[in-house]
C-alpha cells in the first residue's frame, strides 16, 4: 500500500515554463497522514491523478474523505509525505519551502470564504494578486487588476471594501485576483458553498470561461450537484481513494450512499 | 526611480493601520504618551544637570583654581589666595580675579522669611563674567553693603525686581548684616541655589567675617588667546602646591554635574523614569501589533498560499512598526515642547529640547515599536496556508 514511488522518468523537465505537451498536474501513488503514532490514520490512499493543461477536472465526495488535502498537497501548500507530485513538471516531494513557496506563484487559489484581505479595497486585493507579477509596473499591474474586475462584471465596485460587497461579488472578486497573477493552475475548495444556486451557477461559469481563455487548468473540489456539467471530467473521491472516473452524471448516483467518515478509514 | 516605480505595491501596512482608525488613535496615544514621558524624564534630568552650572558658565575664565576638599557648589572650601598671584608667573596667564563663593541667609523683606541664597564676592574692576553687561553695573558695588541681586533667582526672595524698578529703595538682611540692592543682574537659579547675589569682596567679608584672612574659594584665570588650556593647567599644577586643584572652565563645569550625577539619585530617577516609559510603550506597541496580526492571520496565510514569501510578510509588519513609532512621535514632540515650556516658565530650570534629545527619543520609540513589532511577528509563524481551505 506504501508506494513511495518518486518517478521523474515520465516528466518533461523541471522548469516549470518548458511543459509543452506534459501534464499539468501528475499525481503517483500519492499517500497522505494525519497525526502520529497510534493517532495516526492515512488520509490519502495510493491516488493516481493526470490533469492536462486547460482541462477543467472537479474532485467530489463525502467530507472527510481528502479532497481538502489532495487539494493543499497539489497546490504546494503542504509537504508531500509519500508518492509523487508533479506540478508543471516540478516534483514536490522532498521540495523545499522556497520552491513551492515560489511555484505556488504560478498557482491560483479560490477558497470557499473567499478570503480577501478586509482592509483593502476590491480593486487593491485584485492588484495583491497582480503584484506577483515581475517586470511590471505599477501602473501597469493596476490596469491589470481592474481589467480583471472588468471582466467578473465587477467595473462598478473597484474602491469598495469587501464587507461593502455581496457574498456573489466577493467570490467574483476572489476569482479574479486568483486570474490576475495569470496561474497555469486554479485550484478551487467549494467556490459556491457559501452562495445561492443561481449566483454560485454564475461564479462557476464565469471561472470556467475566464479559465478556459487562459488555457488555465482547474481542480475544483465541490459538493454542488449541479455545477458538475462544466467538468471535463468528474473525479470522485471516497476514503482517500480515487475510486471511480468518468462523466459527472453517472457519478452523482454514487454519492447517495452513506457517508462513511474520517473515522473508518483504518490508518 | 523607474526600478522603485516598479517595485512599488499597494501600502499594505498602512492600510492596515489606517483601516481602524480606532484602534490607530489608542497606539498612538500610547505611543506618544511613551514618548513624551521619556522626553520629560530626559529633560528634568538634563535640565537640572545643566542647572547645576548655571553660574559656572557665566565665568570669564579659561582655567579655573578651587580647593581640592570642594566637592560642590553648595560646600566650597577655600584656599589661599596667594596661589593665584603665583599663577600670574605662568607667561601664558594674562589675567586672574579671586572669587569668593558662599550660600548665605537672604531675608525677603516682604514675608520675613530667610533662605539660602548664593552670594558671589569679587573685586568690583576685575573681570568676572563674560557678559560685558556687569562691568558697567559693578561700580556701585564699591560702597559698602550694596549688592546685585539676580532678577531671575525664584520668587520666594521677594519682589525685588519689581520694587526696584518702581524706584524704591530695597533694603533687607543677609547673614544677619542690613544690605541694600543697588541694581539687579540676570543669572539664573542653578540646583544648587535659588537665588544669586553679587556684592564687594568687602561686603563679601564684612558679611562672612569668619572667613580665614587671604583665603578665596574660586580662583579665575585668563590665558593668552591661542593658548593651550591643557597645557597650562599641566604647568601649573606642576607649580603650585598641593592644596589647589586646576580645572579648565569645562572640566569644573563637568566635575559640578558630576557630582549631583554621582552623588544623587537624581541621574537614576529620572533614567529609570524614562525606562518606565519605553517598557509601558513597548507592551502598547506589541498588544497592538500582535493583536493585529492574529486579527489578519487568516489574511496573511492567503498571502501566503498565494505565493507571498514570509519575509514580505514580516515586512509588513516591520513596516507597521516602522508607521506606529513615526507617527507617535510627532505628537509626542510637540507635546514635549509645550512641556518643556511650561517647566521653564514654572521652575525656571533650562529645560529645552535639543537636537540630541530630540534624536534620543526618536531612536528610542523606533526601538520600542520595532522591537514590539519582532515580537509579534512570532505570531506569524502561526500562519499556514494549508490551513486556510
Amino acid at each position: 500500500m506504501l508506494s513511495t514511488l518518486n518517478t521523474t522518468a515520465d516528466t518533461p523537465g523541471h522548469d516549470p515554463g518548458s511543459i509543452a505537451g506534459g501534464a499539468c498536474v501528475q499525481l503517483r501513488g500519492l499517500n497522505h497522514w494525519y497525526g502520529s503514532g497510534t493517532n495516526r490514520r492515512q488520509v490519502i490512499q495510493g491516488v493516481d491523478l493526470t490533469i492536462n493543461p486547460g482541462e477543467v477536472v472537479l474532485l467530489t465526495g463525502p467530507s472527510g474523505c481528502g479532497k481538502t488535502t489532495l487539494l493543499t498537497l497539489v497546490g504546494a501548500l503542504r509537504q508531500v509525505m509519500a508518492g509523487s507530485v508533479q506540478v508543471f513538471g516540478v516534483e514536490l516531494n522532498g521540495s523545499s519551502r522556497g520552491e513551492r513557496q515560489h511555484l505556488r506563484r504560478s498557482i491560483g487559489m479560490i477558497f470557499q470564504g473567499h478570503n480577501l484581505l478586509r482592509c483593502l479595497s476590491a480593486e487593491q486585493n485584485v492588484q495583491m494578486g497582480a503584484d506577483l507579477l515581475p517586470d511590471l509596473s505599477y501602473r501597469a499591474r493596476r490596469d491589470l487588476a481592474r481589467q480583471w474586475l472588468r471582466a467578473v462584471g465587477l467595473d462598478d465596485h473597484l474602491g469598495k471594501l469587501p464587507h461593502d460587497l455581496s457574498g456573489g461579488q466577493k467570490q467574483r472578486v476572489a476569482i479574479a485576483r486568483a486570474l490576475a497573477a495569470q496561474p497555469r493552475l486554479l485550484l478551487a475548495d467549494e467556490p459556491t458553498a457559501a452562495l445561492d444556486s443561481r449566483t454560485g451557477r454564475e461564479v462557476v461559469d464565469l471561472l470556467k470561461g475566464l479559465a478556459r481563455n487562459q488555457a488555465c487548468a482547474v481542480l475544483m473540489v465541490t459538493h454542488d450537484p449541479r455545477i458538475l456539467d462544466i467538468a471535463d471530467r468528474v473525479v470522485r473521491m471516497e476514503d482517500g481513494r480515487l475510486i471511480d472516473r468518468g462523466d459527472g452524471e453517472r457519478l452523482w448516483g454514487a454519492d447517495r450512499l452513506p457517508d462513511r467518515g474520517p473515522d473508518a478509514i483504518e490508518g | 526611480m523607474t526600478s522603485l516605480w516598479r517595485r512599488r505595491r499597494i501600502p499594505l501596512a498602512w492600510l492596515l493601520l489606517t483601516r481602524q482608525p480606532g484602534r490607530l488613535a489608542v497606539a498612538l496615544a500610547g505611543i506618544a504618551f511613551a514618548g513624551i514621558l521619556m522626553f520629560m524624564q530626559l529633560g528634568f534630568r538634563d535640565g537640572l544637570f545643566d542647572a547645576s552650572v548655571t553660574i559656572h558658565k557665566l565665568f570669564d575664565a579659561d582655567l579655573v583654581l578651587m580647593s581640592p576638599r570642594t566637592m560642590s557648589s553648595i560646600g566650597m572650601a577655600g584656599f589661599p589666595r596667594r596661589r593665584l598671584v603665583q599663577a600670574l608667573a605662568d607667561p601664558d596667564v594674562v589675567g586672574t580675579t579671586p572669587v569668593h563663593w558662599n550660600l548665605m541667609l537672604w531675608r525677603n523683606p516682604e514675608t520675613r522669611l530667610t533662605r539660602s541664597i548664593l552670594t558671589i564676592g569679587f573685586e568690583p574692576g576685575d573681570p568676572l563674567f563674560t557678559d560685558p553687561g556687569l562691568r558697567e553695573k559693578a561700580h556701585v558695588l564699591n560702597q559698602q553693603g550694596r549688592v546685585l541681586f539676580d532678577e531671575r533667582s525664584r520668587p520666594e526672595f521677594g519682589p525685588i525686581g519689581t520694587w526696584f524698578r518702581q524706584g524704591r529703595t530695597v533694603e533687607t538682611e543677609v547673614a544677619g548684616k542690613r544690605v541694600r540692592v543697588a541694581g539687579l543682574v540676570a543669572l539664573g537659579p542653578s540646583f544648587g541655589a535659588d537665588g544669586n547675589m553679587l556684592t564687594s569682596r568687602e561686603t563679601f567679608l564684612r558679611l562672612m567675617p569668619n572667613t580665614a584672612p587671604g583665603s578665596i574659594e574660586l580662583g579665575l584665570i585668563r590665558l593668552k588667546t591661542g593658548s593651550d588650556r591643557l597645557v597650562v593647567a599641566e604647568r601649573l599644577k606642576q607649580l603650585l602646591p598641593d592644596d589647589v586643584a586646576v580645572y579648565t572652565k569645562q572640566g569644573f563645569e563637568e566635575f559640578e554635574k558630576n557630582y549631583w550625577r554621582s552623588s544623587t539619585a537624581i541621574g537614576f530617577i529620572f533614567t529609570l523614569g524614562a525606562a518606565m516609559g519605553f517598557i509601558v510603550g513597548c507592551v502598547i506597541v506589541y498588544q497592538i501589533l500582535y493583536s493585529d496580526v492574529s486579527d489578519h492571520l487568516p489574511e496573511y496565510a492567503t498571502l501566503m498560499a498565494m505565493g507571498y514569501r514570509l519575509i514580505h510578510l514580516l515586512g509588513v509588519v516591520a513596516r507597521e512598526g516602522l508607521l506606529l513609532a513615526v507617527l507617535g512621535y510627532i505628537p509626542a514632540w510637540l507635546a514635549g515642547q509645550g512641556l518643556y515650556s511650561l517647566v521653564r516658565n514654572g521652575t525656571k530650570l533650562p529645560a529645552y529640547m535639543n537636537n540630541e534629545r530630540s534624536l534620543l527619543v526618536f531612536v528610542l520609540l523606533l526601538a520600542m515599536c520595532m522591537g514590539s513589532a519582532a515580537m509579534a511577528m512570532r505570531k506569524l509563524a502561526d500562519a499556514d496556508p494549508a490551513e486556510i481551505f
